[in-house]
């Protein structure tokens, strides 16, 4: 284990030197580069496989590398990117609309509200048009034009039209490209391939991550794999609210066993909570559906103004459709007439929840507001009329128009809405809620993408890096893929340059034998375990406590107690618990066990650096730090770093360093989308 | 509501299967099918059972990971839905459902209702891709015009999300309507054009190599397939293998 400084240091990011824009080609002329021979010399780990680790994964054996990559799920082309529906950002200004590099940079500082490092940003910014070069010589299908050339749509924070985009399933087109470049290099032998896999525990030999411990999911066996440098991409941690859109099997614990071996993990209680998701029905609710924010492009957002309206929707005896329009509060457009109902995510989340704590929500639970695409329909509807050349259109023809238009920019969402709640989400607005759905918070990395342990990298939502304290939009897909295509690729070479010599890493050593015990020692404990109560009801539980207290607002008083209630529930847990079935199986109860223990302890870990936080940024909004209009209030004096926790065996008593972030770019505002 | 289930319960892939029968509770309208599934578990380990093992992940219809035959039908009884997808108010109080995994040669059992469908990844990996390593500098993106309606039918062909509905619904186990939307997406586009032939090819010698059956054109498939991909996949597909042999390229 690596020695774990027990008071603060000040991290170094080793930012390369030079003007921002100079920064990342500088840094790529000047590390060292690992030849062609020696590259077959290599071996390389790469832990998951949605659009980073699969592009890490391709690119890393396209160079030459040797990689063995893993995935939990049945297949790599399952990760959860594949869920993405918006689409992805890059500064290409095809809609000469006056983007540009600087710009999408400036845009996601500031979206980020100012806790991001400004030369990951704009590295991420540089390599964004790249992206989709590749993408598109990939076969990628993105939407298009009648030219035949690209088209793009507009998201939440920005006021240019950046986003490329595949109808309602743009994560889905990119991962599947990156799922064939990876399939390229498995046929040429260059990737092995570990399906059904999960990494049990990183092992680190002389204080560098050497290889990792994962268990085959179909067989329960408990192997050994070296390498001479371990890739983490293993998604965000939104699970720990158990209702999450994350997937069922999204989980922390690659990255949490790596923070227990030493890694830092910066900024664990940056939550990404979305604004337009189904809401919640009941009790035995699996999981939240995403309404893509592309959504917000077109439906306007609003509540009624008058409580008597508001009971009669409730009671079932009046529709919304019945409500007139000076009745309606359409809160976004009142609140921040500039950007209206594309303010950014954190915005629009918190607009919401102060709607219905005021007591307008408008379904039964009082937690939902309407999306509404009544006006979108007639806009369109109109338009398409004057196109057609259509004379004097009636009310019903101008609404079938429409409808034609809507259903070809969003039909596949509608009619997922539709499916999950049996309204029309044609005739009658949808109702939307709130709910968790990324991580900006992650492993620390540096400039490089690598975590406090020497050779161990982090990809992805996985890190901390790129996207501050709230993430825009359309951001996740760029990052994925910046830093699995253009980044690490380049960056790992600097570490792998010494390791030409080194030769194979041998999984005999003690520190593999000890890993391994412990983790078939933890498996036993599981299984042993005399408990009575299922994995899912802690989960439930550390769900409530998280999303009660640690959610879209917080307080002192709340956080605290939320520490003392999971330390509680961990330690239930280990007497409670009962998982059933045998080690030597395909067990997903065993699987999720292990999980669910990790996302506990993570949980405490993110309500303690909630607690030290004593702002509130982007997506992290505590109630003792606010305007009186009820907006952010950031302390850039005191909190402008990144808080980087190091693990010291009980998660609220983690050591806290920081990584103070310098503005040499930007100018610190208050964020303003009015 | 209430129901009955009759599920085909297998410890592994060379144990024998059997259809096993539980009465689950207190079942609401608007839980999916999977929740359902959720409640019937929760209640096996609380009895000291063991619970039935299934795959399934985003539970939003696109991953691909869910997989179940119910009631005789991939993914049950509503269209263009997935599993995860699908609403217990499809189903009618005190009504009997039977689950089923996908059943095919080339994916075997895992347990339960969980099967291995690695057999598409083995595919993809023969010839599902076009060949261009990842580089700092390729043509820009719009170096290369598609016309919107060659585009729009290879997003539709690329929307396939590989859960196997196909092959477990048609008779013959036939893989066709999965290798062909990956043919047609590439095959539709310029960037796919070098390696057409060859790619068709690579991909149905694999699929035959993998023990999957012959299209006899009863379109089962696309009546069952989650995304509605289109039977004129496996026309193109024909026409372009059929162009390959005679070509001989």
């Amino acid at each position: 284990m690596t020695e774990m400084p027990k008071h603060s240091v000040a991290l170094d990011a080793k930012i390369p030197e030079g003007p921002l824009a100079d920064k990342w080609t500088h840094h790529k002329n000047s590390i060292r580069l690992v030849n062609p021979a020696n590259k077959r010399l290599i071996d390389v780990i790469v832990v998951g496989t949605g659009l980073a680790g699969s592009s890490a994964a391709a690119s890393l054996a396209e160079m030459g590398y040797n990689v063995k990559a893993f995935c939990f799920q049945d297949s790599p082309r399952r990760a959860h990117s594949i869920a993405a529906q918006g689409g992805i950002n890059a500064a290409k200004n095809y809609q000469n609309d006056g983007d540009s590099v600087y710009r999408l940079f400036y845009d996601t500082i500031k979206g980020g509200d100012y806790r991001s490092r400004e030369a990951n940003v704009y590295r991420l910014a540089e390599v964004s048009a790249n992206i989709i070069d590749q993408c598109v010589s990939q076969g990628v299908p993105f939407a298009r034009d009648y030219g035949g050339l690209l088209d793009n749509r507009s998201f939440g924070g920005v006021q240019v039209s950046r986003t490329f985009y595949a109808k309602g399933q743009t994560g889905q087109q990119l991962l599947l490209g990156a799922y064939s470049a990876l399939s390229r290099q498995i046929s040429k032998g260059k990737v092995t391939m570990y399906n059904r896999h999960e990494l049990m525990d990183v092992v680190t030999v002389d204080g560098k991550a050497r290889g990792i411990i994962a268990r085959n999911l179909v067989t329960g066996e408990v192997e050994r794999h070296g390498a001479h440098a371990v890739v983490l991409c293993s998604g965000g941690y939104g699970n720990v609210f158990y209702l999450s859109t994350n997937a069922m099997g999204s989980n922390v614990s690659a990255a949490w066993k790596a923070h227990k071996k030493g890694a830092f993990m910066a900024n664990p209680s940056y939550t990404q909570i979305h604004p337009t998701c189904i809401p919640v029905s009941g009790h035995y609710q699996s999981k939240l559906t995403l309404m893509s924010e592309s959504l917000r492009n077109d439906g306007r957002i609003w509540v009624p103004k008058e409580q008597a309206d508001v009971d009669a929707l409730r009671n079932g005896s009046m529709r919304p459709t019945d409500i007139p329009e000076d009745r309606r509060d359409y809160y976004l457009e009142r609140r921040y007439p500039a950007f209206g109902n594309l303010v950014p995510r954190d915005v629009a989340s918190r607009a919401a929840k102060e709607r219905c704590d005021a007591g307008f929500g408008v379904n039964e639970a009082g937690e939902a507001v309407f999306l509404d695409y009544a006006s979108a329909i007639e806009r369109y509807g109109k338009t398409e009329a004057n196109v057609q050349g259509i004379q004097a259109p009636s009310a019903e023809k101008i609404r079938e128009l429409g409808e034609a238009v809507v259903r070809a920019k969003y039909g596949n969402l509608f009619q997922m809405y539709e499916q999950i709640t049996a309204d029309n989400p044609y005739k009658t607005p949808m109702r939307i809620y709130p709910a968790v759905h990324y991580t900006m918070g992650g492993l620390w990395v540096d400039y490089n993408l690598q975590t406090t342990i020497p050779g161990l990298y982090a990809c992805g939502e996985a890190n901390f890096s790129d996207h501050g304290a709230n993430r825009l939009g359309a951001s996740a897909l760029m990052q994925g893929l910046a830093d699995g295509y253009f980044v690490l690729p380049y960056t790992i070479g600097d570490y792998l340059a010494d390791d030409i010599r080194t030769g194979a890493i041998s999984t005999d050593a003690p520190e593999f034998a000890a890993a391994e015990q412990a983790v078939r020692d933890r498996i036993a404990g599981l299984l042993g375990n005399n408990g009575k109560t299922p994995v899912d009801d802690f989960h439930r539980r550390l769900g409530r406590i998280m999303w009660n207290e640690c959610g879209m607002s917080r307080n002192e008083k709340g956080l605290t107690q939320a520490i003392a209630d999971i330390q509680d529930l961990r330690a239930e847990f280990e007497k409670e618990v009962c998982v059933p079935g045998r080690p030597d199986r395909f067990n997903p109860e065993l699987d999720k066990a292990g999980r669910v223990s990790d996302l506990m302890e993570l949980g405490e870990l993110m309500c303690k650096d909630a607690l030290e936080r004593k702002e509130s940024c982007g997506g992290h909004f505590r109630e003792e730090y606010q305007t009186p209009e009820g907006e952010a209030l950031r302390d850039d004096k005191g909190h402008a770093h990144v808080s980087a926790w190091a693990h010291t065996g009980v998660p609220a008593e983690a050591t806290h360093h920081k990584e103070e972030l310098t503005f040499e770019n930007v100018e610190l505002k208050t964020r303003s989308y009015k | 509501m209430d129901f009955t289930l009759k599920i085909w319960r297998q410890e592994g892939p060379q144990e024998e299967g059997r259809m096993e029968t539980y009465p689950v509770t207190g079942i609401t309208h608007d839980m999916s099918f999977l929740e359902m599934m959720d409640v019937l578990n929760d209640q096996l380990i609380r009895d000291g059972q063991d619970p039935v093992a299934f795959d399934h992940d985003c539970r939003e219809g696109i991953c691909g990971m869910c997989s179940m035959f119910i009631n005789g039908e991939a993914h049950g009884p509503n269209r263009k839905t997935t599993t995860c997808q699908l609403h217990m108010r499809s189903f009618k109080d005190g009504e009997t459902i039977y689950i089923e995994p996908w059943r095919a040669a080339a994916f075997p059992v895992v347990k339960d209702l969980a099967v291995d469908r690695s057999a598409f990844d083995r595919i993809i990996q023969s010839g599902g891709y076009v060949s261009v390593n990842s580089s700092g500098n390729p043509l820009d993106a719009n170096a290369i015009p598609v016309p919107k309606d060659d585009a729009d039918e290879a997003f539709n062909a690329a929307t396939c999300i590989g859960c196997g509905a196909c092959v477990a619904t048609c008779k013959n186990a036939s893989a066709m309507l999965f290798v062909s939307a990956k043919v047609s997406q590439f095959a539709l586009l310029p960037q796919g054009q070098p390696e057409r032939m060859s790619r068709v090819q690579r991909m149905v010698d694999q699929m035959d190599k993998e023990g999957f059956g012959n299209c006899t054109n009863t379109g089962a498939c696309e009546v069952e397939c989650p995304k509605g991909i289109s039977l004129d996949n496996i026309a193109r597909m024909n026409r372009d293998y059929l162009k390959s042999q005679v070509t001989g390229e």
